[in-house]
């Protein structure tokens, strides 16, 4: 992002977790509120990507192994002739969905726990900034007034 | 054709509605037909279920199953366009106050050209600076609110108003599809706010306002806020108390409920029907000021309907929420899942046929009403049966039309004020008076 910019950026999905990243704006006079906000957004931020990237890999490598597994069942390799990747339809699969529905379970039950913990606070956090932001204009603006 | 529709009493020439199908072929010719419905325009997208569905809130589901549509250019693709709703489980649904959010959900977000899309997806690549442009304003909130879910739900429940054997009250009927609509459009924002890391990780959901950094999460929470509440004080105080408790419900239900259900338990998909049940439930309290068996029978179609159409669409969606982490029917009970889709497509032929039983439309609303009913049965049991994606699709698709068709055939057959005093003409002015609309 440019240097003059006075606003967050916000990137491109990632390729692993699918998360868009963002850079914060540090603003000269940051205020410890505005810190705290700040910093736990950016801890959100690295929790959501480490928990999405490992999980999205781990599902690709899983389903790998199964197309690999079912295939050397079937008798047939992992290419055809013509070069093209061999593929198991819907059907098949669905079994290994499940599988790893039921599997990851637990993971996603402390996930979401921990996820909706973060957006509440980040939220709240983000209104009191909001609320003290108003504040300081309203009193700049009877300042300015005043004069 | 039009249909222009005359109110008696008020001797008002109300708004021809056009129903506009929209249908894609694979070669991009664009075949639109008209169709009559009350305020309805539906496109069917990606159907990546959530919530939503849901319309309204509830559609969350919303999937790109249909991704696989693109690339089978022999194939003949009939796409669907719906306007916001979410449906139940559908995802759609959801739709607010749950109203409908379900239904949306379930329709996906089909990418209308390849041109569009490259560029779309050539700007998504780039970095872009959180501020907030005033002029996008309307267009990220109305995405937030899942617009065209929450016109689905508003017209379930126009739905449910019109069908209540009560005089025509404009200002009543007014109130009741605005309070509606504001309280749908307060879930889906609380729905979008709550799954923000899941819709980014689904083809369906990875574009909505939230995931894109458009908006900030305070500002969604505040919107939501300034639409659901004077959406339930427009309905507790312009209409009735009963119809503000049902719709605060509802709003409840589907984010409190459904939305952290769709992670735990595959019985999301019932309390999901439920949402996607009660907006016309709401239209007629609205009229009536009570609760009695006509509602409730057409909160019972609602509800039957949303599985057939949910569990269609879900089908094809397996593999963006075994990965998301959401326990769906689908995924974890496929068995079940195309069982209760069967189940409740009959179940539909039963409510319609109970709707004259309860006085609330003539003889010939399930005369009429047999053969789509049946028609869907017949592909629920076809989907029973093959299991696999043409045939979830088939039902999916058909669950689109169904509806409306369903509801229009049913206002059609509606049991006018004067035909109830006087039972005795009942069977023998029937059928001349099946076709035509008339409002006591």
């Amino acid at each position: 992002p440019p240097a003059h910019s006075h606003n967050d950026w916000i990137g491109p999905p990632d390729k692993h977790s699918n998360l868009r990243p963002i850079i914060f704006y540090v603003p000269p006079e940051e205020s410890p509120l505005e810190r705290r906000l700040r910093e736990a957004r950016q801890e959100a931020q690295a929790c959501n990507q480490r928990f999405w990237a490992r999980h999205n890999c781990a599902f690709r490598q899983e389903k790998e192994e199964f197309i690999y597994s079912r295939l050397k069942a079937k008798g047939l390799e992992m290419r055809d002739e013509t070069g093209q990747k061999a593929t198991l339809n819907a059907e098949e699969m669905a079994d290994f969905y499940q599988d790893f529905l039921s599997k990851n379970f637990r993971k996603h039950m402390q996930y979401n726990r921990d996820w909706y913990k973060r957006n509440f606070t980040i939220t709240f956090l983000m209104g009191q900034v909001a609320v003290a932001r108003a504040l300081r204009w309203l009193r700049w603006k009877k300042k300015n007034v005043g004069n | 054709g039009l249909f222009v529709w005359h109110l008696k009493n008020t001797g008002m020439r109300q708004i021809p509605c056009q129903f506009v199908h929209l249908c894609r072929v694979a070669n991009d010719r664009l075949i639109t037909f008209q169709y009559f419905n009350f305020l309805k325009r539906m496109y069917v997208t990606q159907y990546n279920k959530d919530l939503s569905q849901r319309a309204k809130p509830k559609s969350d589901l919303v999937a790109s199953p249909f991704r696989e549509l693109q690339q089978l250019d022999q194939e003949k693709k009939v796409i669907h366009k719906i306007s916001p709703i979410s449906p139940v489980h559908p995802p759609l649904s959801e739709t607010s106050n749950r109203n409908g959010l379900r239904e949306m959900k379930s329709a996906a977000e089909i990418e209308d050209s390849i041109t569009p899309v490259r560029a779309e997806s050539k700007e998504d690549r780039q970095w872009k600076e959180m501020k907030l442009r005033l002029e996008d304003l309307p267009g990220i909130l109305a995405r937030l609110s899942k617009i065209k879910l929450t016109a689905l739900v508003v017209s379930t429940a126009s739905a449910g108003f019109a069908m209540a054997p009560v005089p025509f009250d404009l200002t009543c009927f007014v109130l009741a599809s605005l309070g509606t609509g504001l309280a749908s459009c307060a879930a889906n924002s609380i729905n979008q706010f709550f799954e923000v890391p899941f819709d980014s990780n689904m083809n369906r959901t990875k574009n909505r306002p939230l995931v894109r950094g458009q908006i900030s999460p305070l500002l969604a929470v505040c919107f939501a806020a300034s639409c659901g509440v004077p959406g339930i004080a427009l309905l507790t105080l312009g209409v009735n108390p009963l119809t503000g408790a049902l719709g605060a419900f509802n709003i409840f239900l589907y984010t409190c409920c459904y939305t952290p259900m769709k992670r735990m338990s595959i019985a999301n998909t019932w309390v999901g029907a439920v949402v996607g049940a009660i907006p016309p439930i709401m239209g007629w309290t609205a009229a009536t000021g009570s609760l009695d068996a006509g509602a409730l029978l057409l909160g019972g179609i609602l509800y039957s309907w949303q599985f057939p159409h949910f569990n269609a669409l879900s089908w094809g969606l397996r593999e963006d929420y075994s990965r998301g982490g959401y326990c769906m029917m689908s995924v974890t009970h496929p068995g079940l899942c195309r069982r209760v889709a069967l189940r409740h497509c009959l179940a539909l032929i039963g409510l319609s046929t109970a709707a004259p039983v309860l006085d609330i439309t003539t003889w010939t609303f399930p005369v009429i009403s047999l053969p789509i009913n049946l028609y869907i049965s017949y592909l629920g049991f076809r989907f029973y049966r093959d299991a696999d994606r043409s045939s979830s699709r088939k039902l999916f698709f058909c669950s689109l039309w169904h509806l409306p068709m369903l509801l229009l055939v049913m206002f059609t057959c509606k049991k006018s004020f004067l035909e109830k005093e006087d039972k005795g003409d009942l069977l023998g002015g029937n059928h001349g008076r099946a076709m035509e609309i008339r409002l006591p």
